[in-house]
């Protein structure tokens, strides 16, 4: 009775399967109770604690400057929104003006180059200072002299740097035979680009690219340095006028608040990927 | 235009690519309905002929015409002298991006300027003809390797091009699908489009072209008609290569 028997072997079979996944289930839940306990007990037990949670955790600190800190954040947001707009079109306008073979636009793919070098070379919030008092300082007629403008330019110039980057290496990751092709059924080099290389390239650089906005999301806490009321300045002043640095937790909680998801979506979006590639790779 | 000037041709074309001469003097002319098969060892300089003719490489000395008309000038401007030639590749290069019926409407819409429904019409009554009616939504990377190539074909035939050029449409395909793209080409060259094809297909050269051109290092050493070519070749080149052909099927 081979049938019975195979039935037999398919049922213990799942029975091991099951012992198995319930002691790891098991072995997993100790250890984080250990682990995340242990840490917890470490630092609630550590001399200090009664200080640390009066100045950090106090929840009354926390209700009231809450509101204020929240405004802040709105501005946040709001600069980061209008700045990643601008990152997303000068990034792109970099990246294709760097990709021509034009000879007349030799001139600007050298300056281009440069310009992308230096951005990066310099850390943000240097820019930021050389920018936001820099410019003022000039005094030139009709150049705007408003703090968040102008923090907002100069992290625009350093992330257009970066972004050009990821969208160049998205254009180069297109295969030379596409271009072939392109041109083959009788477009030329602009629309090649623009219909077959361009919406490639994007798409592949969709997780880069939302990698830099989270980067971007927080950075935006640089402008601070120029005076502008966001969360952070909002907080910063809060915690030095009453002793108590709940106020910047508070700005921390906001932050991880927008900066997680968009973390968690980039991996969604990249294990998709992964998992495309490797249906491709299986059907090829 | 007279009966008489031939749709594609040819003129002493040589071209290298560093010190590697890849072809050293090509003299061809594919005239209206006819088509002609490229036969030759890999590296013999097949596809690169195709591409010069394309306009995909440029070529060093000689030139290449269409319709009488001579495109390697520096002056002409290479998309327009694609639109009129037709190419199909190896690898299909499918636009992976776009659907079977943006792949085949996406010329016809850019490059010709036709209307959104005239492309459209033109590229479902293709892919019907192609046993594709029911894929046109279909991304290339849902097909079997024959279906892309037969898009890859409606993609090259959509603007109706003067001739079509083939560049060892079936290489990369498994045997067992090798058949429905051939019996594509079969019924377009029934139908007299002028094609230029390269392949290592012999059964399928010796049926469909009207003259066989044996490449050999860059140069065209026999070319005669399909039969003679086959059976009693003249070259000992020739002679050679059909003979490894023969002994590879054997095995």
């Amino acid at each position: 009775m081979s049938a019975v028997e195979q039935t037999d072997r398919r049922a213990v079979r799942a029975a091991a399967k099951r012992r198995r996944e319930r002691r790891g289930f098991l072995i997993a839940l100790i250890s984080s109770v250990v682990v995340i306990g242990g840490l917890a007990l470490l630092v609630v037990t550590s001399p200090g604690w009664g200080d640390v949670k009066a100045t950090f955790f106090s929840w009354s600190a926390f209700k009231t400057s809450f509101p204020d800190v929240l405004r802040g954040f709105w501005l946040d947001v709001k600069l980061f929104l209008i700045v990643e707009v601008v990152v997303l079109l000068l990034g792109l306008a970099i990246a294709l003006a760097r990709t021509t073979r034009s000879p007349a636009l030799f001139p600007i793919r050298l300056l281009l180059a440069v310009y992308t070098d230096v951005m990066r070379g310099i850390p943000t919030i240097l820019l930021v200072y050389l920018v936001g008092f820099g410019i003022p300082a000039l005094a030139l007629d009709g150049w705007p002299s408003d703090p968040v403008v102008l923090g907002g330019a100069a992290l625009a110039l350093t992330y257009s740097a970066y972004v050009s980057e990821v969208y160049r290496a998205g254009l180069d990751s297109v295969h030379p035979s596409q271009v072939s092709a392109a041109l083959a059924v009788g477009l030329d080099r602009v629309q090649a680009m623009r219909f077959v290389v361009l919406p490639q390239a994007v798409r592949r650089v969709i997780p880069p690219l939302l990698n830099d906005f989270i980067s971007l999301q927080k950075d935006v806490a640089l402008i601070s340095v120029l005076g502008p009321l966001e969360a952070f300045r909002v907080a910063q002043i809060q915690a030095s006028s009453d002793f108590n640095y709940t106020p910047l937790l508070a700005a921390a909680l906001l932050y991880i608040c927008v900066t997680v998801p968009l973390a968690r979506f980039v991996d969604h979006l990249q294990n998709r990927g992964r998992r495309a590639r490797q249906a491709e790779a299986v059907t090829a | 235009m007279s009966a008489s000037t031939p749709v594609v041709e040819v003129r002493g074309v040589t071209k290298s690519y560093g010190e590697l001469q890849v072809l050293r003097g090509i003299d061809l002319a594919v005239h209206e309905h006819k088509a002609i098969a490229l036969i030759g060892a890999s590296g013999s300089g097949k596809s690169t002929l195709l591409r010069c003719i394309d306009l995909l490489d440029e070529i060093d000395d000689g030139d290449v015409l269409i319709d009488g008309e001579i495109v390697t000038d520096p002056g002409v401007k290479p998309p327009a002298v694609r639109r009129r030639l037709g190419m199909v590749f190896q690898a299909f290069n499918l636009f992976p991006h776009l659907t079977v019926l943006e792949n085949v409407t996406l010329a016809p819409r850019r490059a010709h300027r036709q209307e959104r429904k005239a492309a459209e019409d033109r590229a479902r009554e293709l892919l019907a003809r192609f046993g594709l009616g029911d894929r046109e939504g279909s991304y290339p990377d849902r097909l079997s390797g024959g279906q892309q190539q037969r898009v890859a074909l409606a993609r090259a035939l959509a603007p109706n091009p003067r001739a079509l050029l083939l560049d060892e449409v079936t290489s990369a395909l498994d045997p067992e699908l090798v058949g429905e793209v051939l019996e594509a080409v079969r019924e377009l060259k029934a139908e007299g489009i002028t094609m230029l094809i390269t392949t290592h297909e012999m059964g399928f050269a010796r049926e469909v072209a009207d003259e066989v051109c044996f490449l050999h290092e860059g140069l065209i050493v026999e070319r005669g008609d399909p039969e003679t070519i086959f059976t009693a070749p003249e070259q000992p080149e020739t002679q050679r290569f059909l003979r490894r052909l023969l002994d590879a099927h054997r095995v």
